[in-house]
C-alpha cells in the first residue's frame, strides 16, 4: 500500500505577522489552526485528527486539543523531528487517513522566539550525548559551520557558492510584502556581513521571527466537496541520520528520505517543478539539493552558482516566498513554510513575479535536529488535483 | 583567538563516571565491544554496532585530526564572553569522531587533517575537558 493520491492538502495558513509581543503562543496555534481550516472551507467542528511538535506548548498533542476544542478527535500524533515535524505529520497524517483512521487532519506550528528569547528544551540537556557536547560551546551556527567547512574540503564548495542561495532567496522574497528581509543581497553583501562561524557569515543565517501556520489534510472524498483547489499527496519519505560516533558531516537524511518519497510518489528529480527546501543555512540547501538528487554529490556549489534556484525560470525554482532565509522561520522550524509555498505554488496563488508556470509537480523537503550531530529528514512530493 | 571560558561548564548528568574521573587524570577514556570489536562513541552501556552490552573501557593514543572546525565568534552560555574560540571534530587514530576544542592555533595554524593531541582542562568539578592542539613535529 502507498499512500499516493490518498490524502490532500486542502487547507495552507502562514501567520502574517513576523513579531507578536502581545500575543500567548496557544492564541497564534488557534489563530493559524483557524485560518487554514478556513483555505479549506471547514471549521474545527470537522477536524478528527490533530499533529503537533515541540513547539506546541502543554501535555504532547492534548493541551492544544483542549484550548482549541477538537473534541471529535480519534486520531493524534506528536512527532517531534524539529523543524522537519510538518512534513513528517503531513506523510502521517496521509497514511492514517489512507488507513481509515481519520478524514480530516489538522497540523500546527507556533512560537514567539523573536518576542521572548531562544527556549532551551531542557529536555535536550538530558540527552546521552549532551555531557559529550555541551561542555565544548556548541550553537546552531556552529555546527553547520562544521558542515560547512567539511563540505568546502572534500568538494571544493566555496563561500560564494554558499552565498549564491541567499541571493536567489532575496531575488524572490522581495516580492513578498511579509516576507522580514525584502532587499536584494549580492555575493559580494553575503560574503561582507559579519563572520559568525567561519564559514558561515551573518547572511548565510535564516531569520529568527516569531509566527506559524497550519495545514489541513483530507480524504480525497472531502477534498472534493471543497470550494477551492487542494494539492494531492504523491509521497512521502522520512529518514533520522544518526551520528554513530562517526559522523559524515558531508551529507543529510535525505539520502534515504528523497528516494522514498520519489518512488512513493512514482516520479523523478528532473519532473519536479518548484522545490521548498529547508533552509536553516545556506549550507543546509546546498547538501539538501545534492542528497534530494538534483545534482551529483559534491556539485552543489556550481549547480547554485549558475542561478538554478532562481523563480520563475530557473532549473529548480526554490522557496519563492523567500525562505527561513528571508521570509520567515517560525520558532526555528522552517517544514511548515516549506509546505505552504509549495501549496501556493500548486495552487497558481505565489506571487506573479516568482510563480512557476504550470506548476504541477511539487517537492517540500525539510530536516530536524542538526547537520552537525545528528538530524532527520522529510521529504514530500506534492501535485495538482490532477496529477 | 582564546581557550575558552575561563571557568569551563563541567559535563552534566546523565555523566559516565569511568570516563571523566579519567579525564581527571590525564587520560582519555574509549570503550570498545567485547563482541564486535567497535570502538563506541559516545560511551554507552550498549555496543549501537552489533547491541551488545558487553563492552570494556580502554586508553586512547590521545592523537588524531582535524576532521572540521569553525572559528565561533559568537559563543553562547559559559562560551558568550570569551570568543572567538574553535570548536571542531577530531578524528581519533581509533576511529571516532569526537566534538572538542582546538587550543593553541591561530587562523592560519587550523586546517582540515592537522595532526592534533589532547589536552586536559580542568573544570574544577574534578573532571577535565579533552581538548586538543597542534601536535608537535
Amino acid at each position: 500500500m502507498t499512500i499516493r493520491g490518498k490524502a490532500h492538502i486542502a487547507g495552507a495558513y502562514e501567520h502574517p505577522e513576523r513579531k507578536i509581543p502581545d500575543k500567548s503562543v496557544p492564541q497564534v496555534h488557534a489563530e493559524v489552526a483557524l485560518g487554514a481550516l478556513a483555505d479549506a472551507g471547514l471549521s474545527l467542528r470537522d477536524v478528527d485528527a490533530y499533529f503537533c511538535a515541540g513547539d506546541a506548548p502543554g501535555f504532547g498533542p492534548v493541551s492544544m486539543a483542549d484550548y482549541l476544542g477538537l473534541d471529535r478527535l480519534r486520531y493524534v500524533d506528536s512527532t517531534e523531528t524539529g523543524g522537519s515535524s510538518y512534513l513528517s505529520h503531513v506523510g502521517h497524517a496521509a497514511a492514517a487517513i489512507a488507513a481509515g483512521k481519520c478524514r480530516v487532519a489538522l497540523i500546527t506550528l507556533a512560537g514567539l522566539p523573536r518576542s521572548q528569547g531562544p527556549s532551551r528544551a531542557s529536555r535536550s540537556a538530558l540527552a546521552p550525548e549532551a555531557g559529550f557536547e555541551q561542555p565544548f560551546g556548541p550553537t546552531t551556527v556552529s555546527m553547520y559551520a562544521l558542515a560547512a567547512r567539511r563540505h568546502m574540503y572534500e568538494y571544493g564548495t566555496t563561500s560564494a557558492q554558499l552565498a549564491a542561495v541567499k541571493v536567489a532567496a532575496s531575488q524572490h522574497a522581495q516580492h513578498n510584502p511579509e516576507a522580514m528581509l525584502r532587499t536584494p543581497v549580492t555575493v559580494a553583501e553575503v560574503l561582507a556581513s559579519p563572520m559568525i562561524s567561519d564559514p558561515l557569515h551573518r547572511l548565510d543565517c535564516c531569520v529568527i521571527s516569531d509566527g506559524g501556520g497550519a495545514l489541513v489534510v483530507v480524504a480525497p472524498e472531502v477534498a472534493r466537496e471543497l470550494p477551492r483547489p487542494t494539492v494531492k499527496v504523491l509521497g512521502h519519505g522520512e529518514s533520522p541520520k544518526l551520528a554513530g560516533g562517526r559522523v559524515d558531516l558531508t551529507y543529510t537524511g535525505a539520502v534515504w528520505s528523497a528516494p522514498r518519497a520519489f518512488d512513493e510518489a512514482g516520479v523523478r528529480p528532473g519532473d519536479i517543478d518548484y522545490a521548498s527546501i529547508y533552509d536553516s543555512f545556506t549550507i543546509t540547501v546546498l547538501q539538501a539539493i545534492e542528497d534530494l538528487g538534483f545534482c551529483e554529490k559534491g556539485k552543489g556549489g556550481a549547480f547554485v552558482a549558475e542561478g538554478s534556484l532562481l523563480a520563475p525560470h530557473g532549473r529548480l525554482p526554490f522557496n519563492t516566498d523567500g525562505g527561513g532565509l528571508c521570509n520567515n522561520h517560525p520558532v526555528n522550524r522552517g517544514g511548515m513554510t516549506k509546505v505552504i509555498e509549495a501549496v501556493r505554488q500548486l495552487r497558481g496563488e505565489a506571487r506573479a513575479p516568482v510563480q512557476v508556470p504550470d506548476c504541477q509537480i511539487a517537492l517540500a523537503h525539510g530536516n530536524g535536529g542538526s547537520l552537525g550531530t545528528r538530524s532527520a529528514a522529510a521529504t514530500l512530493i506534492l501535485g495538482r488535483e490532477d496529477a | 583567538m582564546t581557550d575558552g571560558p575561563e571557568s569551563l561548564p563541567a559535563p552534566a548528568p546523565p555523566v559516565t563516571k569511568e570516563f571523566w574521573a579519567a579525564t581527571a587524570q590525564g587520560q582519555l577514556l574509549l570503550k570498545r565491544c567485547l563482541d564486535c570489536d567497535s570502538v563506541i562513541w559516545y560511551p554507552r552501556v550498549i555496543c549501537p554496532h552489533c547491541s551488545s552490552l558487553r563492552t570494556e573501557w580502554f586508553a586512547a593514543s590521545g592523537r588524531g585530526r582535524i576532521y572540521s572546525y569553525t572559528v565561533n565568534h559568537r559563543g553562547e552560555g559559559a562560551y558568550q564572553d570569551c570568543a572567538p574560540f574553535v570548536l571542531a571534530y577530531v578524528e581519533l587514530e581509533e576511529g571516532p569522531r569526537i566534538m572538542t576544542n582546538i587550543t593553541g592555533a591561530e587562523g592560519d595554524a587550523l586546517a582540515v587533517g592537522l595532526p592534533v593531541e589532547v589536552v586536559f582542562s580542568d573544570t574544577g568539578a574534578g573532571s577535565a575537558l579533552p581538548r586538543f592542539r597542534p601536535a608537535p613535529g
